[in-house]
This record gives structure tokens, C-alpha cells and sequence, in this order.
């Protein structure tokens, strides 16, 4: 039960709008990978075009070497629950997912036994359209669990959840995972993803910005910026430029250097017979390395004007 | 509604493939598990059999104070009565046909169904054969209804009816609910294409109903010669027991009409099979 998804310069226009780009990644089984970035940055597409309900402009994916479009049985390969509902209204959640079973000759019992363990036993003979975000939510993972996949695509899935149904999605997820199962579980949010993932795909504007482990993700983020109050900021800036270095002033004799450890900056400015009144490395959380990493992205989506900042190292 | 605790997920013990018959399956499930479709079918059975009922008690109730010519008018059609449901009821097979796909666009559900069954033909398949049986399997134990009720109905005040052993007549009221299982599949195919219910409706009725009178303004020799091998005619003709010279015979409006409904499923295949699922 080991399936890799693999993205090979996966890219897809809608009309003049390139929603994805020229992506590549591999998800591997027995972890969990987390699929991140802001809205709007082709998750959901990606989902989409795995599970062939649109077809790339160019390049392609699989699911174990085969693309989904081939497989004749779907359900016992990949379940997926995506960001968009996916159940008619009028129709009970048990008659939804009965519907899908049938397809592929899974029991009534399996059905019983998914609503059971969703937590929708009580309604599952309601109808779909009357049910809140979080039941929705459940009824499909129901149906994403339902073929019992090797691989489960999951976009976004603690939308709408409470804080019991997220900490039981994130069990739930991990427990997956630790069966040996390939887990990949897109967010917008940073912090979620950290909770849960041991893998980072990140993308922006449907680009590939970054995959790596949580871990080295966190280490990235959390020593990246020194904050430097001295009253001969100018000179110190001087002293600190290079070509790995970026420093923005956040305010007259307030600097936040990149690129150097603390230490190097103590150093430099001792040998140099500058005076610190602050030497600071800030612990930038998860969140704000997010929003570091895909800000270009958010600008040109809500037409913000940059944080006052100088990119040094472009000399 | 408590957190599950049952953790992790149950095993599956046999997984099965998809095959044809199991989509058939689902499909029927789909559509007998929602509520509006058994309504548009209650309606269509309802419209086929209370229509002709009306229209007999009407007719009866008014035979005294008709005149010869009045009456003549309406020895020429027995039919008509008996068939009169079936001009109706085509409105809520059409409506619940387009309804097949254009309710899983308009809800989401089509992205679950392709994701089951990704190759998305078996899914088009199966909806056209089950809708096509349930259509067929409610329209002809209606007709039937409606021609022997509204016959008895006629009887009891002497009007001219008409045997089901007449020759032409059993064919007739079979073929008014083969013209509804067909218009059924026409408008199923119209949803896939359309894959929006209002639109699909639209263009249903724009077809069946706007267009042939619209005809009535080119030149009659123009009209005759078009207008038997629109849809709308030459369905007709299929549950029609007479033919006159601007319309086609029932074998050949059977085939015409069959061409387009496999024309249109043809076309709905196609792009079904390459279009992106919104």
C-alpha cells in the first residue's frame, strides 16, 4: 500500500489564466504532505487535475504511475475530498454514498461503517443540502475513505470544522499516514499544516516555491531575520552588505538584516567600533515565513503596494 | 454528533473494479433516491392519465349541446383524447431529463461521480439506459390507462370510440410512450451539452416549441417540405394515427426521431469526454 503521486511540469490555462504552472513535485507515502498556499495559488486546480476532472494544458500527473483517468477501480486507489461540495443537495447522505459504492461493488456495510465512524449516524438519512459546513465536510471524508485508498487528496479539510473536528481530522490524518498510506492535505493556513504535516509542498501565483520537510521549513523560518537598533545604522549598513544580505530599514537606526546570524553582525559591528543598542534574532513564526515566502504572490493578487523594503543583495 | 473515535480506518476486505452494470446500479440509485424526480415522474403519469379523463368527461358531459359538425370534428380524431396527456407530460419527462446532469452540475455532485468513474462515458451510459427504462416503464402502463379510461368514459354516452384491436391503434398508444422515453433521452443529452438546468430547458423548448411555428413564416412549400423532419413533427408522427401529406409515416418518424436523440447523445459523449468538469 505505497503509492507516489508525481507531478511532472504539470500546467493548466483557463482561457488567458495560467492557474498552474509548470509543476513538479513527488508526494510519498507514509507521511503526511502538507499543500500549501495563499488562495488562489492553483491547490485546488492541482487537486482537480490529479484526479482528472480537468485535463493539463501540458505535462502531466500520476498516481503510481498511472494516470487517474486509467484506473478501473478509482475509489481503492485514490480518494479525495475537494474544497468544492461534491454531493447533490436533495439526495441523503446515505443514499450519496451508497450511490458511490455501488459503482464499484463496495458493501452496504462499508457505508454504514463510514458514517459511523464520521459521526453522521444520526443524520445520515437527511438530506445533503440541509447539512452544515462540518458535516459536510465529514460526509466527504466519508466518501473519500470509502474505497479504502492507498493515496487521499484532501483540500482544505478542516474548513468549516470545529476545534473537536479539526484535532479528529488531524488524527485521523496521521493515523492514515502511519499505516503506510499517501496523505496529501492542502491549506492556505501555515500554522494547520505544521500541526499535522511532515512535508511541505509550497506554491505561489501556481508555482513551485518550496518543498521541503516541516522541519527544515522551521529552521528556515525562524532564524532568518536580526533585528539591529544602533545609532550608526547607515555605517552598519554598509558594513553588513553582501551579495546574501537583505536589510530593511523598519525605521530611522532600525534595521532588519537577513542572511547574517546575529553573532556575524556582533562581530562586525564590535571590529568596527560600532555601537548596538539592539541585536535581536526574531523568532518569525511559521505564519509570518508563509507570508514571506508566497508575499509576492498576495501583492499582485490584492494590488498592494510592497512593504517598504531594499532588496540589497540585487546589486 | 461526537468525534469519532474508531481509529484508524477500518480495512476493506475485496475491491472490486468498475464495470458497466455496477454504474447502472448507482445510476439507479441516484435517481429514485431524490425527491424531485419522483415528483416530475408522479406529475407525467398523473398528466397522462388525467388529462384524457378530463377531456372525456368534458366531451361527454357536452355531447348533448354540440352540433353535427361539432361533433363530426371530433369522430375524426378518437384518438386524441386518449392521447391528449402525452403534449403535456413530454414537458415534465423534458424538464427531469435535462434535470440527469444538470443537477450534478449544478450541485458539485458530477465531480464526486467522475471521480468514481473517470472515464465518464459508462456514467452518460447508464444514466441514458436507466432514465430511458423509468421513463418507458411509467409512460406505457399510463397511456395504456389513458386510452382505456377515457374510451369507457366515452362509451357510457354513446361517442365514437374507438378498439385497441383497431388496426394503427395499439401502435399509436405504444408509441406515445416510446415518444416520451425518446423525448426523455433528446432532453438528457440536451442537459449534458447545456450543463445548466435553465439553459438546457431553454434550449429543450426552443427546439420542440419555438421553431416549428416560427417555420409558419417561410413559404408554405418551404414549411411542408422542413417541418415533417423537425424533431417536434416527427416524433409526432410516431404516436399519430394518421399521416397526411406533410407529415412523415410512423416507421419513418420513428427513425428520423431516433436520428437526432442519437445525434445529440452522440455530440453529449464528445464533449463529456473531453471537457473539463466545471
Amino acid at each position: 500500500m505505497s503509492a507516489v503521486i508525481e507531478a511532472h511540469g504539470l500546467t493548466k490555462d483557463y482561457g488567458d489564466t495560467r492557474a498552474v504552472a509548470d509543476l513538479s513535485f513527488v508526494v510519498s507515502p507514509g507521511m503526511v504532505t502538507g499543500f500549501l498556499g495563499p488562495n488562489g495559488a492553483g491547490k485546488s486546480t492541482t487537486m482537480r487535475l490529479i484526479l482528472g476532472l480537468d485535463a493539463p494544458t501540458a505535462g502531466d500527473v500520476t498516481v503510481n504511475g498511472t494516470r487517474y483517468r486509467e484506473f478501473a477501480a478509482p475509489l481503492h486507489e485514490v480518494g479525495a475530498l475537494l474544497e468544492a461540495r461534491s454531493v447533490h443537495t436533495g439526495r441523503s447522505a446515505y443514499h450519496h454514498l451508497l450511490a458511490l459504492a455501488q459503482t464499484h461493488g463496495i458493501p452496504k456495510r462499508r457505508v454504514r461503517e463510514l458514517i459511523e465512524l464520521v459521526g453522521l449516524h444520526e443524520v445520515a438519512g437527511k438530506q445533503a443540502g440541509g447539512f452544515s459546513l462540518g458535516m459536510g465536510q465529514r460526509l466527504g471524508i466519508a466518501a473519500a475513505l470509502l474505497g479504502d485508498p492507498a493515496t487521499l487528496l484532501l483540500d482544505e479539510p478542516v474548513n468549516g470544522l470545529d476545534p473537536e473536528g479539526i484535532r479528529w481530522i488531524r488524527n485521523l490524518l496521521k493515523a492514515l499516514a502511519a499505516e503506510g498510506r499517501t496523505v496529501f492535505v492542502s491549506s492556505h493556513l501555515m500554522s494547520e499544516v505544521a500541526q499535522t504535516a511532515d512535508h511541505l509542498i509550497v506554491i505561489g501565483r501556481g508555482r513551485l516555491i518550496a518543498d521541503t520537510s516541516v522541519d527544515e521549513f522551521v529552521l528556515r523560518a525562524s532564524t532568518s531575520v536580526v533585528r539591529v537598533r544602533s545609532p550608526q545604522a547607515t555605517r552598519l549598513r554598509e558594513l553588513v552588505l553582501g551579495p546574501e544580505v537583505s536589510i530593511t530599514d523598519v525605521e530611522p537606526g532600525l534595521l532588519d538584516i537577513s542572511g547574517l546570524t546575529a553573532e556575524q553582525i556582533g562581530d562586525l559591528a564590535a571590529a568596527h567600533g560600532l555601537v548596538l543598542h539592539e541585536l535581536t534574532p526574531l523568532q518569525a513564526s511559521l505564519e509570518e515565513a508563509f507570508m514571506e515566502l508566497t508575499r509576492e504572490e498576495l501583492e499582485y493578487r490584492t494590488g498592494e503596494l510592497p512593504r517598504e523594503s531594499e532588496d540589497v543583495a540585487a546589486a | 454528533m461526537s468525534a469519532a473515535t474508531a481509529l484508524p480506518v477500518p480495512r476493506l476486505a475485496e475491491h472490486g473494479k468498475v464495470t458497466q452494470a455496477r454504474v447502472v446500479l448507482s445510476e439507479w440509485t441516484k435517481l429514485h433516491t431524490l425527491r424531485s424526480t419522483r415528483w416530475s415522474l408522479l406529475a407525467a403519469s398523473v398528466l397522462t392519465i388525467g388529462l384524457p379523463l378530463l377531456f372525456a368527461s368534458v366531451l361527454s358531459s357536452r355531447w348533448g349541446h354540440m352540433s353535427p359538425q361539432e361533433r363530426a370534428g371530433h369522430h375524426h380524431a378518437p384518438l386524441n383524447v386518449a392521447l391528449a396527456g402525452v403534449n403535456v407530460s413530454q414537458l415534465a419527462i423534458a424538464v427531469l431529463g435535462v434535470l440527469v446532469l444538470t443537477g450534478e452540475y449544478a450541485t458539485g455532485m458530477i465531480r464526486a461521480t467522475f471521480s468514481a468513474v473517470p472515464r465518464r462515458l459508462p456514467v452518460l451510459w447508464a444514466k441514458t439506459v436507466v432514465y430511458a427504462l423509468v421513463a418507458f416503464a411509467l409512460m406505457l402502463p399510463s397511456v395504456v390507462i389513458a386510452f382505456f379510461a377515457s374510451q369507457a368514459i366515452l362509451a357510457r354516452h354513446d361517442i365514437e370510440q374507438i378498439s385497441f384491436s383497431h388496426p394503427g391503434v395499439a401502435r399509436t398508444v405504444i408509441g406515445g410512450a416510446v415518444y416520451l422515453m425518446l423525448v426523455g433521452i433528446f432532453a438528457l443529452a440536451v442537459g449534458a451539452i447545456v450543463r445548466n438546468t435553465a439553459g438546457g430547458i431553454a434550449t429543450f423548448a426552443a427546439i420542440f416549441f419555438v421553431i416549428p411555428p416560427l417555420l409558419n413564416v417561410l413559404p408554405t412549400s418551404w414549411n411542408n417540405a422542413i417541418n415533417p423532419y423537425l424533431p417536434d413533427s416527427a416524433g409526432r408522427s410516431i404516436f399519430s394515427l394518421t399521416h397526411g401529406a406533410h407529415s412523415l409515416a410512423p416507421a419513418p418518424g420513428l427513425a428520423v426521431f431516433c436520428g437526432y436523440t442519437a445525434l445529440v447523445i452522440a455530440i453529449a459523449a464528445v464533449l463529456l469526454a473531453r471537457r473539463d468538469t466545471q
